[in-house]
């Protein structure tokens, strides 16, 4: 179909900038965009009918993650004041 | 050894977004609203199961015109829960260690118990400051003693969040240190603080557990009082 209606994951390398520029960079449309992501790892992952803890371990695990890069500035200067 | 280890309390910020806004908000992702199917996924279907539960217990010895009330405790429960146990995964920042924000949470809600008891019904929430059956020469101290304690109750729910949790974090990372300071020199004595450290962390996660319970019971035990 149209460059701009395709999801993400069908876009080829090569037409990645020309469609990024066709993305809606509202608020509501950065909102919309956020919302449906959430959706469908949610329905991916968490809302299956024999669902695990591995839907919820990995929203877990990318939360430390994020949380090691929001730290990274103080513990780069920690290891290298500990490791001088 | 830590320069300072105090550093895991401070809020650190990227891109000028503090930390704590993300730690505030990401419980909100752990629990998804109810679908209007008659059988959801598990995972929804446990986490009704604990609300129903968690609800039941902290609105049975109230009454009717307790259950107003309903929606403030069950979700302040679950959210100092989840908060409590998010900050025992490693690298997280827990919102609960900072007094500010305890503070925040109680003194409100503890005032507005108290002023819902003071304008519904006076007589009966001042006459809670003296207990039945003192001999008469001790009122006048048993009702400043009275006061006083009601006066230190947001204080004394702030604080005891604050430093249960902190407490908690302290002795981790205090015990980790050692842990690994000592395990190039002497082996035994590091598994030793190894076995030290695997309770220290069986007793986090219960006190994370059950100083959300005890904040919230507490606040329901004064609204009791006063409804």
């Amino acid at each position: 179909g149209p460059l701009s209606e395709r999801p993400l994951m069908e876009v080829r390398l090569g037409e990645l900038h020309t469609w990024i520029s066709t993305c809606d960079f509202s608020p509501q449309g950065l909102l919309g965009t956020v919302q449906k992501a959430w959706n469908s790892y949610y329905a991916k992952y968490i809302n299956v009918r024999k669902g695990g803890p591995a839907g919820i371990s990995m929203l877990l695990t990318g939360y430390c993650l994020l949380s090691y890069s929001w730290n990274y500035q103080h513990l780069k200067r920690y290891r290298w004041r500990k490791y001088h | 050894m830590n320069l300072s280890f105090f550093d895991q309390f401070m809020s650190p910020s990227l891109l000028g977004i503090p930390l704590i806004l993300i730690s505030l908000l990401f419980p909100m992702l752990l629990f998804p609203s109810p679908n209007s199917r008659w059988i959801s996924n598990r995972y929804l279907t446990l986490q009704l199961w604990f609300l129903h539960f968690t609800t039941k217990q902290l609105l049975t010895p109230l009454n009717k015109k307790g259950h107003k009330w309903a929606l403030i405790l069950t979700s302040l429960m679950i959210f100092l829960l989840t908060i409590n146990l998010l900050g025992l995964l490693p690298y997280t920042f827990t919102p609960t260690t900072q007094l500010s924000m305890n503070m925040a949470l109680a003194f409100p809600l503890w005032l507005a118990t108290l002023l819902t008891g003071l304008r519904n019904q006076p007589t009966a929430s001042l006459g809670h400051l003296l207990p039945e059956g003192t001999p008469t020469p001790l009122i006048p101290a048993l009702i400043l003693i009275e006061t006083t304690s009601l006066l230190i109750r947001p204080l004394a729910l702030g604080v005891r969040l604050t430093a249960n949790l902190t407490a908690g974090h302290l002795l981790i990372q205090l015990i980790s240190t050692a842990t690994t300071a000592l395990l190039p020199i002497m082996p035994a004595v590091s598994f030793l603080t190894i076995t030290i450290l695997l309770l220290l962390t069986i007793l986090e996660v219960a006190v994370a557990m059950i100083q959300a319970y005890v904040f919230v019971l507490l606040l329901s035990l004064y609204l009791q009082e006063n409804i």
